[in-house]
């Protein structure tokens, strides 16, 4: 069996917005029909769960270097304990489960009120503690301000039409000196000719319409924006997907997805 | 016939503290709590060094552990006699039993170091030697079983997080289906025991294993292991481990024997002058010319085996041997470790240090997947033993497997092919050091 196709299948995280706000509602519609297979560790969503591998070292250790955690407590299980993170467009949970396995306070908001009701289901018979919200990150936003020690939107930006306002919110968020966590899709042909063309068109390992070219971010115009916002970017990295080992691997080639970690610097 | 003698260099420690282990092992309700995070199945010398080493890990602190051992719980204490069961250490073990604080209790019995280790063919006058007298490393060191799983287990015991069940005979092992999340272990005396992870240390017959239905290549080599203790004749107090590779019937025979006629039938093997040919002397000989003309280090002067005096009353027993192989070594909510995933011949003491290694693997991927935030049975954190774990068992195994067929002939084109080798390999130290290497880690 064909495995399904790398990256392009991350935009599955769904959206945050389900009022006007920065989200298409065509989108949120689009992911309900993957309810069932959120949880499959092996079926459509295994880029985002084998993804984890790199993006919770990547949380963890970043706020470790931005000294939300203590050196001390890195040999600990509960390396996030008092550490309160938002996962924005956190779909099934795929990513908020393991954060707060490391003992981090999560709450996890979703544009698709179907993949909150899952989420919050998954995490019941997992017996963890995630408070799931229905809601935008704008709605969110309006009375979370400065609340978070971290904010995550990863693998979100992409459906995003409204990219400012998007951002804006999720900074808004975030606590002075806190992290935030962007994973993404870069505008260049490769992503394009990797991702719709051959992910979508040929190989039809992926819906069409997954993916829109205009919606991919470059890393300059994202960084752009965030410094736009008050933050500082820390880190830029690539990251490429093995579709045949179903692995992600860091690299320093940012072409087709990449991780960012900003900080939101004190006001001025 | 395969003889190989692991001579100790310094006599044995003899300061002996008889540190028995005779504190009952903490009550633990049975009709409690019977889900555990990790489920050690057997008892042996690798699992007991998994579940100490897992006990001990710090990220896996909060997991709970149960360790199933078929056998009673024993009050050990060292005996006056040396046992006849020993396992050599690579000094990759030595690493693992120190990080756990085991060593510590070997090193107050008593364990041998091996400085030198020389190998030479009986029917040329090619050999090869590793390790170096003066040299500050170590070969590797020879320690009875039971001393090490006595060490093991006294760390054992001082860890919470870590409860042991003797007498635990397991009658079910159910592996988690497609949409379940849990193994679950079915004992004879009607408990049932559920957990996130299943680890199958249950030896070459592992019922783990067969519960996973994993592809399992293995074959028998028509040849059994008769190991004894032996007295050698030049210092009184100076012993030695022997294992000797045989077939059935003359393994049948030689414990039979009276001990007398088993010392002369063991300094016959090593004295005996096998049939040699003409051709492969010349063929060494001129070798050895050319690597010295080559400046290579060439046949060092040959250490004469030792001649045997007599053996320890009691000492002997045999075994079968044979080669295994798990195509997989996991599954899902399930780990194979240790002789359960692969089984070699013994003739360079290398299994049981495959087993140590898996063991480091496994504890440092777990320890990822907890850090990472995944549950146990993450199986992409699990393929990464996996993967790691074959890559380096699968070329010592076949390594091991080839020497053994190579030294199992007295075919002349074998022998000159293997006599030529073996100087080959003496002489190239880059080849040499890459096999120690392989053997250390």
């Amino acid at each position: 069996m064909l495995k399904p196709f790398c990256s392009r299948l991350l935009k599955i995280r769904s959206l945050a917005s389900v009022t006007a706000g920065t989200i298409d509602n065509q989108e949120v519609q689009h992911f309900e029909k993957f309810l069932a297979e959120w949880w499959d560790e092996f079926g459509p969503m295994k880029p985002l769960h084998s993804m984890n591998k790199l993006r919770v070292p990547l949380i963890r250790n970043g706020l470790l270097n931005a000294a939300a955690v203590n050196s001390e407590e890195m040999k600990n299980p509960l390396v996030l304990k008092g550490i309160s993170l938002l996962d924005v467009g956190c779909g099934g949970g795929i990513l908020a489960e393991p954060l707060v396995r490391l003992g981090g306070n999560v709450t996890g908001i979703d544009a698709n009120s179907n993949t909150i009701d899952l989420a919050k289901s998954h995490a019941k018979i997992n017996k963890l503690e995630i408070n799931y919200i229905a809601s935008s990150i704008e709605d969110h936003a309006s009375n979370h301000t400065d609340s978070y020690d971290a904010v995550i939107a990863s693998e979100i930006l992409e459906h995003v039409s409204k990219k400012e306002q998007f951002l804006e919110a999720c900074i808004k968020c975030l606590k002075p000196q806190g992290s935030l966590f962007i994973t993404t899709i870069n505008k260049t042909f490769l992503a394009n000719f990797l991702g719709i063309v051959m992910g979508e068109n040929i190989l039809n390992l992926l819906p069409k319409g997954t993916h829109q070219y205009e919606k991919f971010i470059q890393p300059v115009k994202l960084q752009r924006i965030l410094e736009d916002n008050n933050c500082r970017t820390e880190l830029i990295h690539g990251m490429f997907y093995n579709i045949f080992t179903n692995t992600w691997h860091w690299c320093t080639d940012t072409s087709v997805n990449y991780a960012l970690h900003a900080i939101k610097l004190k006001k001025p | 016939m395969f003889l190989i003698i692991l001579k100790s260099k310094s006599p044995f420690a003899k300061s002996i503290i008889t540190r028995t282990c005779t504190k009952p092992g903490r009550w633990y309700s049975t009709t409690g709590n019977k889900h555990y995070d990790i489920i050690i199945a057997g008892g042996g010398m690798i699992g007991t060094t998994l579940a100490c080493t897992l006990g001990k890990n710090p990220l896996l602190q909060n997991k709970r552990i149960l360790l199933l051992e078929a056998g009673k719980e024993k009050a050990w204490a060292l005996p006056d006699k040396y046992t006849n069961r020993v396992v050599s250490i690579n000094p990759g073990t030595h690493k693992l039993l120190n990080s756990i604080n085991a060593w510590k209790h070997i090193e107050n019995n008593r364990f041998a170091i091996v400085k030198r280790l020389q190998v030479w063919d009986a029917v040329s006058d090619a050999s090869i030697t590793f390790g170096d007298q003066t040299s500050p490393e170590d070969v590797s060191y020879i320690v009875e079983n039971d001393l090490l799983i006595a060490a093991v287990n006294n760390e054992l015991k001082q860890l919470d997080n870590v409860k042991v069940q003797y007498s635990a005979k397991v009658t079910d092992y159910h592996l988690p289906e497609y949409h379940e999340s849990s193994s679950s272990v079915r004992l004879d005396d009607g408990n049932t025991y559920s957990c996130e992870l299943l680890l199958g240390c249950d030896g070459v017959n592992s019922q783990v294993r067969k519960a996973m239905k994993v592809n399992y290549l293995t074959w028998n080599y028509d040849q059994m292991g008769v190991v004894a203790t032996l007295n050698l004749s030049e210092l009184t107090d100076s012993l030695s481990s022997l294992v000797w590779s045989t077939t059935p019937d003359h393994a049948k025979e030689l414990l039979k024997m009276t001990e007398d006629q088993f010392v002369d039938a063991v300094n016959n093997a090593i004295w005996k002058n096998y049939g040699r040919s003409l051709v492969v002397d010349q063929a060494t000989k001129t070798f050895d010319t050319l690597l010295r003309l080559m400046n290579c280090p060439s046949d060092t002067v040959r250490q004469f085996p030792p001649k045997i005096a007599k053996i320890e009353e009691g000492s002997r027993a045999a075994f079968p041997l044979g080669f295994g192989h798990a195509v997989n070594y996991i599954g899902k909510g399930v780990v194979l470790v240790g002789d359960a995933a692969h089984r070699i011949h013994p003739l360079a003491g290398q299994g049981v240090n495959l087993g140590f290694g898996d063991i480091t693997c496994l504890n440092r991927v777990l320890g990822n997947t907890v850090h990472s935030g995944s549950k146990l049975d993450n199986l992409s954190y699990l393929k990464e033993y996996e993967t790691e774990r074959q890559r380096h068992n699968i070329p010592t195994m076949l390594a091991v497997e080839g020497l053994h067929r190579l030294y199992n002939s007295d075919f002349t084109p074998l022998v000159l092919l293997r006599s030529l080798g073996l100087q080959a390999t003496h002489a190239l130290s880059p080849l040499k050091n890459a096999i120690i290497h392989q053997a250390a880690t």
